[in-house]
């Protein structure tokens, strides 16, 4: 089935699914896939996929919001995801995301009202050894202080008065 | 491809090596501090100094001190330069040849290193992750040669019941066991899961392996295929490793084409494929039949056991699940023996076990040592102790499923049994030290709030009780709560410990248990006096039927 907006993404989406043969346990594969191609899962395209793996909605959508690392939401221009790890909380992460959530005024897991920034938390990235780590838009920065973090995310945000 | 094609192979790859070898880190935690500038820049100062000759610089993977990075190592003399900026490169690279340079240098003899017994990184930090001919110069993929041509499946499985090997994702299920289960199951289908979904927060050493040396991971699970009849695998990844993820496509890639996976592998009748499964951000799917549903393209969920997955597994058949470690000790103990495995480590506890150090400590990254190592030498004197002088306070290892062990703890032995002992688990590995300034009810807090946004909500006492755990936990460390809200945590705690149905629900506790045991009087100070006057000290002994049972 082509989809009626003809949009190209998702003849890329198709031809991963083929990829797999259009086996129903790839469904996790598939939404990371579209995910990657579209930044969020909106309803539109879970019934898409959906349809193209022969599985009821609820199913796919009961996969996509079961991950956190799925997003049903869209994501800002810019991503901030601060490392709330063991050993980035014991070395200050906290504070690090409160500053970030006070100079860009919103709060984790939400996203500034111009759609620049979105400001994430996650569970352990593995970088441990170099707490506290930040990931500013697919970038790991090591050793990270409040100062730091809002000199990296000041210039997403818009310049105030 | 056969014994002699791999042995050609493995000379030809030593043969090319260069008088100098400069080792660049480019595992995650270096990369993040830019050591892939690094190394570009140590590649480009090379060629422009005329030196390709005689020096070469490889991408290696971890080389342990992580907090130091990005690390270069300079062979054969043997010198680590730490925190290496690519502005170092040319006098790094002229220093090779008598020259002078100002880099910082490391002490490879500084206990941190010496007390390393190296097995499973053993290759971390010394080959390239990024090429098999470096693999099997470190005599890779002999340890599959031997399990083909030599042994029956039944010996490679006695092999590893002898090794004494235990599973190294938190457990401590004797993995010899585990396989002969496998193996004796029935069934025409059988897989080989490896568990790479390292969710604990504090542990990075299965992200280092696969970074490190992909390799030794995959022909760990093809003996592991071989010894219970399984022809295909399955690698459960993190996506939050795509570093880890990358590599092992590229080592797939690689030991497909040249016949060390895929069908009649090393001129046998063993077929065995791997293939990878990326996950999407669920703790819960560490455990291994919530693995299994994911690996299915279903919601993370557990289910009961009885059936195990040995018996019932992936879509029904018999499934060997390991973790990306225990795999990583397969091949060695086939190349050297399962009696010299054996002989390291402590009576139940055999080998080596990798734990990441991180925390307050002044020397965080990876380390190898042999089982039973007191804590004291891990901490005091490899990790350098706490930074800026100030003292250890206690010792978390296991995650939000472990403990916490206190400062007069430290020498005990790190082993299965002893961890248990202490209300701690030896978890994956993550191993955080916490200074004075931690306050450990916000430690507990910490640790639920994590299980309560990652229990996965099937069944009530982990769903509902986390829930009401934290609540009370931040009511205590808000100096809200009461004595009897105190009384109420240690009920549920031993309510959620014994009626949940995995083990996230059933560990969940454990840091709450684990600081209520040793740091009682931090909660007692949080604690608000009762209305009708009763002291908070009440709470001070708890009531006999929530003593821990030993």
């Amino acid at each position: 089935m082509k989809h009626a907006s003809g949009d190209k993404r998702f003849k890329i989406l198709e031809a991963h699914i083929k990829k797999f043969q259009g086996r129903q346990d790839a469904l996790i594969e598939v939404l990371h896939k579209a995910q990657e191609l579209f930044g969020y899962l909106e309803d539109d395209l879970l019934l898409f996929v959906a349809y193209q793996l022969k599985l009821p909605p609820g199913r796919v959508y009961g996969v996509a919001t079961f991950y956190h690392f799925f997003t049903l939401k869209p994501q800002g221009a810019h991503t901030c995801v601060v490392c709330l790890g063991t050993a980035c909380y014991v070395r200050g992460a906290d504070r690090v995301l409160a500053a970030i959530e006070a100079e860009a005024k919103i709060k984790a897991g939400e996203t500034t009202p111009d759609k620049q920034l979105s400001v994430l938390t996650a569970r352990c990235i593995g970088a441990c050894g170099i707490a506290p780590a930040v990931v500013y838009d697919g970038t790991t920065v090591p050793r990270q202080t409040p100062e730091s973090a809002v000199a990296q995310v000041k210039g997403w945000l818009p310049h105030g008065p | 491809m056969d014994l002699d094609d791999l042995n050609a192979i493995a000379e030809k790859e030593r043969a090319s090596r260069k008088k100098t070898v400069i080792r660049c880190c480019t595992a995650a935690g270096c990369m993040s501090s830019h050591s892939d500038a690094v190394k570009a820049g140590l590649e480009k100062a090379v060629r422009e100094s005329g030196l390709d000759d005689r020096v070469e610089v490889r991408g290696v993977g971890c080389m342990r001190l992580c907090c130091q990075g990005p690390l270069v190592g300079v062979d054969p003399a043997g010198i680590i330069y730490e925190r290496v900026t690519p502005e170092d490169a040319p006098s790094l690279v002229a220093s090779t040849e008598g020259g002078a340079t100002q880099v910082r240098r490391g002490d490879p003899n500084h206990p941190f290193f010496r007390k390393q017994l190296s097995i499973v990184l053993a290759n971390s930090g010394e080959i390239d992750p990024e090429r098999i001919e470096s693999y099997i110069a470190a005599d890779g993929y002999l340890g599959l040669h031997a399990v083909l041509i030599e042994m029956a499946p039944k010996d490679a499985v006695d092999s590893v019941i002898r090794s004494g090997l235990r599973g190294r994702g938190g457990a401590g299920y004797p993995t010899g066991l585990k396989w002969a289960t496998v193996a004796k199951t029935p069934g025409a289908q059988k897989y080989v899961v490896c568990n790479a979904d390292e969710g604990d927060p504090g542990a990075f050493m299965d992200r280092s392996v696969l970074e490190s040396d992909p390799h030794s991971v995959l022909e760990g699970m093809a003996i592991a295929g071989y010894a219970v009849g399984a022809s295909q695998g399955f690698i459960y990844v993190r996506a939050e490793y795509p570093l880890a993820i990358k590599r092992l496509q590229i080592a797939i890639k690689q030991a497909k084409q040249i016949g060390l996976l895929g069908s009649g592998i090393l001129e046998s009748p063993f077929n065995f494929n791997v293939d990878i499964r990326i996950g999407a951000g669920a703790y819960v799917c560490g455990e291994e039949t919530a693995l299994m549903a994911s690996i299915e393209g279903k919601r993370g969920t557990p289910r009961p056991r009885p059936p195990f997955p040995a018996e019932s597994g992936l879509w029904g058949c018999p499934t060997l699940i390991n973790n990306v470690e225990t795999f990583a000790n397969i091949a060695p103990i086939i190349r050297r023996g399962a009696e010299w495995y054996a002989a390291i480590g402590t009576g139940k506890s055999k080998g080596t076990k990798v734990f990441a150090l991180a925390g307050k400590i002044a020397n965080t990254g990876l380390i190898e040592v042999p089982m039973g190592t007191p804590l004291r030498q891990i901490v005091e004197e490899m990790g350098g102790g706490a930074p800026d002088g100030a003292k250890i306070k206690a010792v978390q290892t296991g995650g939000p499923s472990g403990g916490c062990i206190p400062a007069h703890e430290l020498d005990t032995p790190v082993d299965y049994e002893s961890l248990t002992r202490l209300g701690s688990i030896m978890g994956s590995g993550g191993m955080i030290v916490m200074d004075e300034s931690t306050r450990m009810p916000e430690v507990a807090r910490y640790f639920m709030e994590f299980c309560m946004d990652e229990s996965c909500g099937k069944c009530i006492p982990c769903r509902a009780g986390t829930v009401q755990m934290h609540r009370l936990l931040d009511k205590i460390v808000k100096r809200e709560a009461t004595a009897g809200d105190l009384s109420k945590l240690e009920d549920l705690c031993e309510m959620v410990r014994h009626t949940s149905l995995c083990g996230l629900g059933q560990n969940a506790p454990n840091p709450v248990v684990s600081t209520l045991r040793f740091f009682r009087n931090e909660y007692l100070e949080l604690l608000r006096q009762e209305p009708d006057g009763e002291p908070a000290a009440a709470a001070g002994a708890a009531p006999a039927r929530n003593k821990e049972a030993s």
